[in-house]
């Protein structure tokens, strides 16, 4: 069994190198550049998925950034509007509160002329009126001088005003 | 109680496939002689012969006259080694040729392409890129024949009429004669021939080299000795077991006993699946290695330089 037998050697050296020959060429080297390449594929695929990702995560940022920035902006326009509005307000109510003062007092000096110009009037006429009826009683009974009289007295028992 | 071996051949046959085909040979030898069981001629099964058992048939190989060159004869004739080597590489050349026709279709391996990939990426990794580095690729396609090469002719053995190349010891003697040349190609191509040549001298003063040159110069015989051997009888020691479980059937002559054996054979059968793997496996790895050592001390010269 230990024999060697240098022609079976010989044909195992030789179909060996044969089929190294042959095998290289239409096996190993096709299969290897395979797996080679098909590595680089799940590589670069891989590289440009974690690239994708984090694009998007930066993206995400920026959105959730801007809506920061727009609810800030939105609050303070808001604040801004608030204050306006509470300006405007007052200004509006001030002025009508001093229209209306107004208002009210020309209207109370207006009366009070009113007022003035009718008790003058009436004392003018109640003055007339006196004579008149005064004259035509002193017709009958009184002169002149008698007649003043009466009409002073008369004047000093009304009111002052 | 005497037995047929011929009922017996048929049992086995259900039984264990790589046992019927002993058991054919064996059994018509019994025939021959009458009923009588030799064992040595059992084992005569292991030995390279010009005739290749088929099912109910053989072939018989061409026989070359020997030729002559000095004092050698060299008989090149077509045994059934040469034949089951050629099987082996045949069936080596179909089956990954095929798988690398297959990527051209796709980059997606399919079926048998992913159990071929799985072996062709863990020779690429675990083999040559952590013995030999970069440096060890261009010797690639080198190992991946190795290994499949051994492992078709190792597995062989183990289908029914199938028979074992590497389990004669000039076979694998070929393969250690390759592996031991690629050691010296890949440490002089790393190294060029003169760092080659110093480094058999082992680094030692110029008196002592009569000591270290034949010990260097041996040492690089050994280690494709060792691969040579070690294929040689890893894979002859299973089917000689597997032979001796059978060969107790016919010395105890009993039906009761011979389920026994059977069984304890299929088991080994079993276990030769795994050493077919193996050895494969250790023969290519043991010669990354040695390669790797040469292209190894390449770079390690590089870097102190």
């Amino acid at each position: 069994m230990l024999d060697l037998n240098p022609g079976l050697t010989i044909w195992t050296i030789v179909s060996f190198i044969v089929l190294v020959a042959i095998l290289s060429k239409y096996a190993w080297k096709p299969l290897v550049q395979a797996l080679a390449e098909r590595e680089d594929k799940i590589r670069s695929a891989l590289e440009q998925a974690d690239r994708a990702r984090s694009e998007a995560a930066e993206l995400l940022k920026k959105n959730e950034e801007s809506i920061a920035r727009a609810e800030q902006e939105y609050q303070i326009m808001l604040r801004e509007s608030k204050l306006l509005a509470e300006k405007m307000k007052e200004e509006i109510v001030g002025k009508a509160r001093q229209q209306a003062k107004q208002e009210l007092q020309r209207a109370t000096e207006e009366i009070q002329r009113n007022v003035d110009s009718a008790r003058k009037e009436l004392r003018g006429e109640v003055a007339d009126l006196a004579i008149k009826v005064a004259e035509k009683i002193l017709d009958e009974s009184l002169d002149a001088q008698k007649q003043k009289k009466i009409v002073d007295t008369f004047l000093g028992q009304l009111p002052r005003n | 109680m005497p037995i047929e071996p011929r009922s017996v051949v048929d049992t086995l046959n259900h039984a264990s496939a790589t046992i019927a085909d002993t058991l054919h040979t064996a059994g018509t030898k019994a025939v021959e002689e009458g009923g009588k069981f030799n064992f040595t001629e059992l084992l005569d099964h292991l030995k390279d012969s010009h005739t290749v058992d088929l099912p109910f048939t053989h072939i018989d190989l061409p026989h070359f006259p020997p030729i002559v060159i000095g004092g050698l004869s060299i008989d090149l004739s077509i045994t059934k080694h040469v034949f089951f080597l050629w099987v082996a590489g045949l069936l080596l050349a179909i089956v990954s040729i095929s798988a690398a026709r297959r990527y051209k279709k796709s980059l997606v391996p399919k079926g048998f392409t992913n159990a071929l990939e799985t072996a062709v990426i863990f020779i690429r990794d675990e083999v040559v890129l952590e013995n030999m580095g970069k440096g060890g690729l261009p010797y690639l396609p080198y190992l991946l024949t190795t290994f499949f090469f051994i492992l078709f002719m190792n597995l062989l053995g183990l289908i029914p009429f199938g028979i074992t190349s590497t389990s004669n010891i000039a076979v694998t003697a070929g393969l250690a004669a390759i592996a031991f040349v690629m050691i010296q190609v890949a440490a002089i191509r790393a190294q060029g021939l003169a760092k080659y040549l110093a480094h058999l001298t082992g680094g030692v003063p110029w008196f002592l080299w009569p000591i270290t040159i034949p010990v260097e110069f041996i040492g690089l015989f050994t280690k494709p000795f060792a691969l040579c051997l070690r294929l040689f009888a890893n894979m002859t020691g299973g089917h000689m077991v597997v032979l001796s479980l059978i060969g107790l059937i016919f010395i105890f002559q009993s039906y009761i006993l011979s389920p026994v054996p059977v069984v304890f054979a299929a088991g080994i059968s079993l276990v030769e699946i795994l050493v077919a793997f193996l050895q494969a496996y250790i023969f290519t790895i043991l010669t990354a290695l040695f390669m790797g050592v040469g292209i190894r001390a390449a770079e390690h010269h590089d870097n102190n330089h």
